[in-house]
Order: C-alpha cells, then sequence, then structure tokens
C-alpha cells in the first residue's frame, strides 16, 4: 500500500472483508478531503458497489485473483479506480435494473447505484485485461459545511444498470 | 455494526425487527436465514420493521426482493415498515416502491393483512 495525501493505492484480496475495508478506507479520504456526510455515505457505498463487482462479477470470486483500488484526490475531485482481474464487460451489455421486467431481480443495480451518486463513472478496458471502473466526486465548495451532494445525477441517473 | 434480528407475533403476522446494516455477507445472509426459517414454520404473512436498519447495499436491496418473492411464492406477502431517510431514499431511487407495499406505523402494517 502507497500513502501520500493525494493519491492512495491498496491490492485487495478478492474476498468479502475487502468490500468493508475499502469502504473505510475511502472513507477517511474523504471525510479527510472535507466531504459532507451525505456525499462520504454517497461516496462510501460507491466504493462498495465497485468492490462488490469486481469480487463477484470481475473476479469470479476466485481467491487467487486480486482488486486493486486507487484514489486520487485532485484539485476539483476525489477519482476513485477500481480495476478487477477478469474478463472485463460493456456498460451497454448491462441490463436497466428499472426497467419492469428486472424490478424483481435479485442482483444487477450496483453499476445503477454507483452511475446515481457519483458525478462522473465509467468502465474501461484495464491495462491487464479485466474491467476499470473509475468515479469521480466534485469536492466541496470552500464553505460549504454538509452535503455537495445536490448534483443532478443523483436525481437522475443516466442509465440504469 | 453488524445485522440483528429478532421476531414477534403481531396476530396473525410476523414482525421482523432488524437492525444495524443488510448488507454482501452476514448481514444478507442472516436475512435470508431469517425469512427461510419463518417460511419452514409456515409463517407467510411477514413484516419486515427496517427502522433501525441505517444502510443497505445493492446485495442487501438483491436479498430483500429475494424475500418478497420467496413469500409471494410460497401464498404469502411481506411488506416493509419504518424505513429510515437513507432507506426509503434507496428503496425510490430503484423503483422498489412500486413493488414493496411500506408502511409507517405497525398497526396499518399489521391491518393491511386482514
Amino acid at each position: 500500500m502507497t500513502i501520500d495525501p493525494k493519491h492512495l493505492e491498496i491490492t485487495l484480496e478478492t474476498q468479502v472483508e475487502s468490500v468493508n475495508l475499502a469502504e473505510e478506507m475511502c472513507l477517511k479520504v474523504a471525510e479527510a478531503a472535507g466531504f459532507g456526510e451525505d456525499d462520504c455515505y454517497k461516496i462510501g457505498m460507491s466504493v462498495r458497489e465497485g468492490v462488490i463487482n469486481a469480487f463477484h462479477y470481475g473476479n469470479q470470486e476466485r481467491p487467487e485473483k486480486k482488486i486493486h483500488l486507487a484514489v486520487d484526490i485532485t484539485t476539483e475531485k476525489m477519482v476513485i479506480h477500481v480495476l478487477d482481474e477478469g474478463k472485463g464487460f460493456s456498460l451497454a451489455n448491462v441490463p436497466d435494473p428499472l426497467a419492469e421486467e428486472n424490478l424483481l431481480s435479485t442482483s444487477g443495480r450496483g453499476i445503477f447505484l454507483m452511475r446515481a451518486f457519483m458525478d462522473e463513472f465509467d468502465v474501461l478496458p484495464g491495462r491487464t485485461g479485466g474491467a476499470e471502473i473509475v468515479m469521480a466526486k466534485k469536492l466541496p465548495l470552500p464553505g460549504d459545511p454538509g452535503t455537495n451532494g445536490q448534483n443532478s445525477q443523483s436525481a437522475s441517473p443516466q442509465q440504469g444498470a | 455494526m453488524s445485522l440483528r434480528a429478532t421476531h414477534r407475533d403481531a396476530g396473525p403476522v410476523i414482525v421482523v425487527d432488524l437492525s444495524g446494516r443488510i448488507i454482501l455477507g452476514e448481514g444478507s445472509a442472516l436475512l435470508r436465514k431469517t425469512v427461510r426459517g419463518l417460511l419452514d414454520e409456515q409463517h407467510n404473512k411477514i413484516i419486515l420493521n427496517l427502522g433501525d436498519v441505517d444502510y443497505i447495499d445493492s446485495s442487501g436491496i438483491g436479498e430483500l426482493v429475494s424475500a418478497y418473492t420467496g413469500v409471494k411464492n410460497r401464498g404469502g406477502d411481506l411488506k416493509l415498515l419504518n424505513l429510515t431517510k437513507k432507506v426509503r431514499d434507496l428503496i425510490q431511487l430503484t423503483k422498489l416502491y412500486t413493488v414493496f407495499e411500506v408502511f409507517t406505523d405497525e398497526a396499518s402494517a399489521v391491518a393491511s393483512f386482514q
């Protein structure tokens, strides 16, 4: 693990405990960066969902595979990367969980939640295969005491998944 | 905070009082085990009291849906009671308010089964 004030990287095992660990670490970074409670909730949830996606769909819960998490604080935003060692996927192929026929599905809402809770979201082909989720939240404005979370995407995610 | 679950009779209905986080792992597993146990005991009218549940992730949402369909498949119904703001927002965001009946007081929830 490498830590400096602006950058953090960690390699996680493909196990359930990694989800909580990733959430806790990113929450500490988000709090230190000045995000309010509402934004911290959304960032924490998105990190959970990103790592769950890598754990379950990307790495197929295979313990020999790793999950790579990186967090960057720029002058404008907190950027989170979650890279798995799976086969990769295209957002276009992810079903819309809000579609009538998918409402009773017991899975498939993670991507949707990340898109809803973050200001930026994308899935890229990983450098060594797999999928790399890249998502970002704008830093709170100076003097903003609270949520900084009233962006339009929070209320109306562009596409369900 | 891990999930805790206890249940009690409320007339013909079973109320399951949940507290903590319904998330991937033990939280989701405990909810699944609790509902399956009630179905095994022939209870198919179930209210999940989520008044002390402050966090649910996508796995927890999936487990709620699974519990709902499991109970429905046994000819019963599963309804939600006392959603916290975060959970209510999540249920609305995921459009599951069109699936679940949600109540803010227990008496009304119990009466809805009759």
